[in-house]
């Protein structure tokens, strides 16, 4: 098989290119899935924002 | 090997015009970096294309390459089940089943680096600043093979000095992270990632046409199973497209310390970790599997194909296998083979594949032992936020590199990819028993994980001073305090990875201390696993 005899080498070249398939197919499934905030995340990114702003402030005085 | 004297000009534009676009995205960074966030989780705002780049980019390094691209060279294609755990846990894996959990909590927990996740999670301070003295201590080593790989390239193609080249390499990184965090770090990487991807395509391309197609090439390598040098047959290799013989010194070398070392080691890499808390949801690590798979084959995959495949060129254009072609270095080969085998301008452009894929890990590297210092080491213990803690991330970051590019010096042939084992090693014993149960087990206590840190270290380092030969030997510890080399003679012990060993111990104390210890408090796991279902 590819020009290689022993199973162990010619399987994992297969299941190397395999597994990059997975991750093909994973990727295009989940592709829009969970990007949707709940509105408690929306919440905290915007609590988070103030209090970045806050370290910002106190860190280096701008 | 193209000489100093006949590098021409394109090169010199071509290396300009690279570092000038770093320089630029570095730059970007710094400008929009402009606090303790923003330096170390980048904002968490990171694009999906940028945080998987990255991630792929940082994984990757001239170590990957370079190091274990020669090794394949050595022991042939079984190195291609390194590819497959590279792609199937360092992705599939930590993507899907960690990286979701960890960037949730991670936002739970205002988490910045990997120890203070898991310092958190835990309520324990000491989990923190013992973590990020962990990696502040073991990542030099890391940090230097991979200044080492980039190093040997140029030294091989330009003819420049080795130490100079080094130096150079090393204030252009220390440079850019030091100013610029995690943003400007991300930014290049993802540059850089995109330089690699098209640098080893044409690799692959190249090798394989050279040698007349997939199969013949195959064909040609598996005829040479002769060939192998009967040192190395009596340590059980028995061809470049073939298993070693199992249970030889061999086979323990290549599955227990190369393929399951470094393959289960990614797991908890702290600078590949931290890259999950970047992003803003899961939508954005759903698409990263997509470019992350396609990214890792196309790089371990590439190198450890074309590694082996090297024999088959110098035997048929020098009459000779690729490590007697190196002089037993295996670290020489893929430089070596690059120069003897593609034309000129892709040597320049593999060169510049290689500075990308040595900067993107390097500065990684780097960025992650500073916030260890500043962050989890001196913050934790010292109770001091702020400004402060950034100029220590930043002497910090100096220190780093100071000490990475003295052991570029002192550290022997033959490194690369034994020194990069040494730390993914370390890393999973000593943190992936809390960090996996942690996300997954509300049971587990904070003396669970302690007990369990501790054990992973302290096994680790207990097994590489006295049992590993490898190390043992030269490190001449057990000989000094036992009067000979090892603690234990009897095979296979010095050839058994202390992954092996440390990690199952580790996983075991964890579980145990953890089910007879007082459990944490209800309040305290609500704000950990909030909106993880």
């Amino acid at each position: 098989m590819l020009g290689i005899d022993d199973p162990w080498i010619w399987g994992v070249y297969l299941l190397c290119v395999l597994s990059a398939i997975l991750c093909v197919v994973y990727g295009i499934i989940y592709w829009n899935r969970e990007g949707e905030l709940e509105a408690i995340e929306i919440k905290e990114t915007s609590a988070w924002e103030e209090s970045a702003e806050e370290m910002q402030e106190k860190e280096l005085g701008l | 090997m193209i000489l100093m004297a006949e590098v021409n000009w394109i090169l010199y534009v071509v290396i300009l015009a690279y570092l000038l676009v770093t320089l630029y995205l570095g730059y970007r960074g710094w400008k929009t970096t402009k606090d303790s966030e923003g330096y170390l989780v980048a904002g968490r705002k990171a694009h999906p294309y940028i945080m998987a780049m990255s991630y792929g980019a940082t994984f990757i390094s001239t170590s990957a390459i370079v190091g274990f691209g020669g090794t394949a060279g050595l022991f042939g294609m079984g190195l291609l089940w390194l590819t497959f755990f590279n792609i199937f846990v360092g992705i599939f894996i930590a993507f899907v089943v960690y990286g979701k959990r960890a960037r949730k909590m991670g936002h739970n927990l205002k988490a910045m680096t990997f120890p203070e996740l898991l310092g958190r999670r835990f309520d324990s301070r000491f989990i923190q600043w013992a973590s990020g003295l962990v990696i502040f201590l073991g990542m030099p080593l890391y940090a230097s093979v991979v200044l080492i790989g980039a190093a040997r390239f140029m030294e091989t193609t330009l003819s420049i000095d080795f130490d100079l080249a080094l130096f150079i390499y090393s204030v252009i990184i220390a440079g850019y992270v030091i100013w610029g965090g995690l943003r400007a770090v991300m930014y290049t990487d993802a540059m850089q990632g995109t330089i690699m991807f098209v640098g080893m395509l044409l690799l692959l391309i190249m090798t394989y046409s050279h040698l007349g197609g997939i199969i013949p090439a195959h064909q040609a390598l598996t005829n040479m199973a002769h060939m192998v040098p009967s040192s190395l047959a009596a340590q059980g290799h028995l061809g470049w497209t073939a298993m070693p013989a199992w249970g030889s010194p061999w086979s323990w070398t290549m599955i227990s310390t190369i393929v399951l070392g470094v393959g289960i080691g990614a797991l908890a890499m702290p600078q590949m970790a931290v890259r999950f808390m970047t992003v803003r949801s899961n939508r954005e690590l759903n698409r990263g599997v997509l470019i992350g798979g396609i990214f890792i084959l196309m790089m371990t995959g590439v190198a450890f194909a074309v590694g082996a495949l090297s024999n088959v060129f110098f035997l048929q254009n020098q009459g000779n296998i690729s490590i007697n072609i190196a002089q037993g270095n295996a670290d020489s080969i893929i430089p070596l083979y690059i120069n003897a085998a593609t034309p000129d301008w892709f040597v320049y452009l593999f060169m510049l594949t290689l500075l990308a894929a040595a900067m993107s890990t390097s500065s990684s590297q780097f960025h992650t032992q500073g916030s260890a210092i500043g962050r989890d080491v001196y913050e934790t213990l010292t109770g001091k936020k702020g400004s402060q803690s950034v100029f220590i991330t930043r002497i910090g970051i100096i220190v780093a590199v100071i000490v990475a590019v003295i052991l570029g010096y002192i550290l022997p042939d033959n490194i690369i990819a034994r020194g990069t084992a040494i730390f993914f090693g370390l890393c999973a014993s000593a943190f992936l028993p809390m960090y996996t149960l942690g996300l997954y087990w509300k049971g587990t206590t904070k003396a669970g994980a302690i007990a369990g840190l501790l054990t992973g270290t302290l096994v680790t380092v207990f097994w590489y001073l006295f049992i590993h030969k490898a190390e043992a030997v030269p490190l001449g510890v057990a000989k000094m305090l036992l009067g000979r080399d090892l603690l234990i003679e009897q095979m296979p012990w010095p050839v058994v990875d202390p992954i092996l060993v440390a990690l199952p111990m580790a996983l075991i104390v964890t579980l145990v201390v953890s089910l007879i210890t007082r459990k944490p408090e209800e309040e305290h796991l609500k704000g950990c696993f909030k909106g993880i279902r």
